[in-house]
C-alpha cells in the first residue's frame, strides 16, 4: 500500500520559508496569494492490506520521527491500492 | 582527581576535536571521543554533544542522531544528574531527544549565520555556568541556519519562571533587543537548561572560543564551571 504522510508548521508557529515563498510568488506578479506555509511530504511503500492498520502506523512512525510536534502537525492519507 | 569528558562523535559531527582539544589541552583533564553506536561512556564526569551536521541534518536537525545508541546512555546519565552541555547541533540533538524542551526553526533570516553575537548570562547557576557572573555580557561565535528557538507559550512560561533560560542574545551593552537577535529566537533566548541545571543546550560555540590565541577566551569558563561545579560535588560527598 502507498502511505502520504504531509508534515507542515503549525498553523501558531512562523514559517520563514513559507513567507518568504509568499514574497517571491507576489514578486513574480501572483498578486492574488495571501499566505504560503511550506511543508514535506513523505510518500511510504507499506506492506499489509489493512487501510486502519496502516494509517495507525503512519501516525505513529509521525509522532515518533516525521514530524516535530513542537512545531509541526501533520496528516496521514491511505492511498488505494490500484485495481 | 583529574575529571574525564566524553566527547560524543556522531556521523557528521565536526566540532568534537574543537572540544577534545579544550578539554585535554586547556583545561588539562581526560577526554574521550565516545562513538554515537558506543553506550559506554567510559566512566566519563561529564558528556558533551558537539556541533556539526550530525547525520547531514536529513529530516531536521537532531532528529536522526537521537535515535543513535549512545543517547540512551547520555539520557540515563543525565537523568542521574551527570553534567551534559549540547553545543549547536549537540543542541538541536538535546531538543530532538526531549533532555531538553523546545525545538529551532530555520533562521528567520532563511541565511546560515557565521559571526560573533553578544549574550548576556541569565543564569549563572547551572553546571555550565557558574564561573560567569549573573548579567554578564559575553560574546561568542554562531555558525547556524537553524536556530530560531521556538516552544510552546506555557513552556515559555516555564522556562522563565523556573530560570531555565540561562542564556540572551544581547547587545554590547547588555540590552536584550530584537536587533539584537541574530535568528528569530524566541525571547532571544540563546540557551536553556534542564530543571535541574545539570543539561545545558545553546546555539553559539564557546568550544571556538576558549582561547586567547583566537582572540576570545570568553568561552572557557562553560567547560572550568562543570569542573568547578563536579569537584565540589565530590567534597560535599566526601
Amino acid at each position: 500500500m502507498k502511505v502520504e504522510v504531509r508534515v507542515y508548521p503549525r498553523q501558531d508557529v512562523l514559517d520563514p520559508q513559507g513567507k518568504a515563498i509568499a514574497a517571491a510568488l507576489s514578486r513574480l506578479g501572483h498578486r492574488t496569494v495571501k499566505d504560503v506555509r511550506a511543508g514535506k511530504v513523505f510518500f511510504l511503500e507499506v506492506e499489509g492490506s489493512d487501510p486502519a492498520a496502516a494509517e495507525r502506523d503512519a501516525r505513529l512512525m509521525a509522532e515518533e520521527l516525521l514530524a516535530n510536534t513542537v512545531i509541526e502537525g501533520y496528516d496521514v492519507k491511505v492511498l488505494p491500492e490500484p485495481a | 582527581m583529574t575529571m574525564k569528558f566524553a566527547v560524543v562523535v556522531f556521523p557528521g559531527s565536526n566540532c568534537d576535536a574543537d572540544c577534545l582539544h579544550v578539554v585535554k589541552e586547556l583545561l588539562s583533564c581526560e577526554a574521550e571521543p565516545v562513538w554515537h553506536k558506543d553506550r559506554d561512556l567510559k566512566g566519563a564526569d561529564a558528556v558533551i554533544l558537539p556541533g556539526g551536521f550530525a547525520y547531514g541534518d536529513y529530516l531536521r536537525a537532531g532528529a536522526l542522531a537521537r535515535f543513535s545508541p549512545v543517547m540512551e546512555s547520555v539520557a540515563e546519565f543525565a537523568r542521574a544528574g551527570g553534567p551534559v552541555l549540547g553545543i549547536c547541533n549537540g543542541f538541536q540533538v538535546l531538543l530532538e531527544a526531549g533532555l531538553l524542551p523546545g525545538a529551532v526553526r530555520v533562521n528567520k533570516t532563511l541565511r546560515y549565520i557565521c559571526r560573533d553575537v553578544f549574550m548576556r548570562v541569565e543564569n549563572n547557576e547551572t553546571a555550565f555556568t557558574r564561573l560567569y557572573e549573573p548579567g554578564q555580557v559575553v560574546r561568542m561565535p554562531i555558525g547556524h541556519g537553524e536556530g530560531n528557538y521556538t516552544a510552546p507559550r506555557e513552556t515559555l512560561e516555564e522556562l522563565r519562571r523556573e530560570r531555565r533560560v540561562v542564556f540572551r542574545y544581547c547587545d554590547e551593552m547588555g540590552r536584550v533587543a530584537e536587533a539584537a537577535n541574530p535568528n528569530g529566537a524566541a525571547e532571544n533566548i540563546a540557551g536553556i537548561s534542564n530543571r535541574e541545571g545539570n543539561v545545558v543546550g545553546l546555539m553559539p560555540h564557546p568550544d571556538r572560543c576558549s582561547e586567547k590565541l583566537l582572540g576570545n577566551d570568553a568561552g572557557l569558563k562553560m567547560f572550568e564551571s562543570a569542573v568547578h561545579a563536579l569537584s565540589s560535588r565530590g567534597l560535599a560527598i566526601g
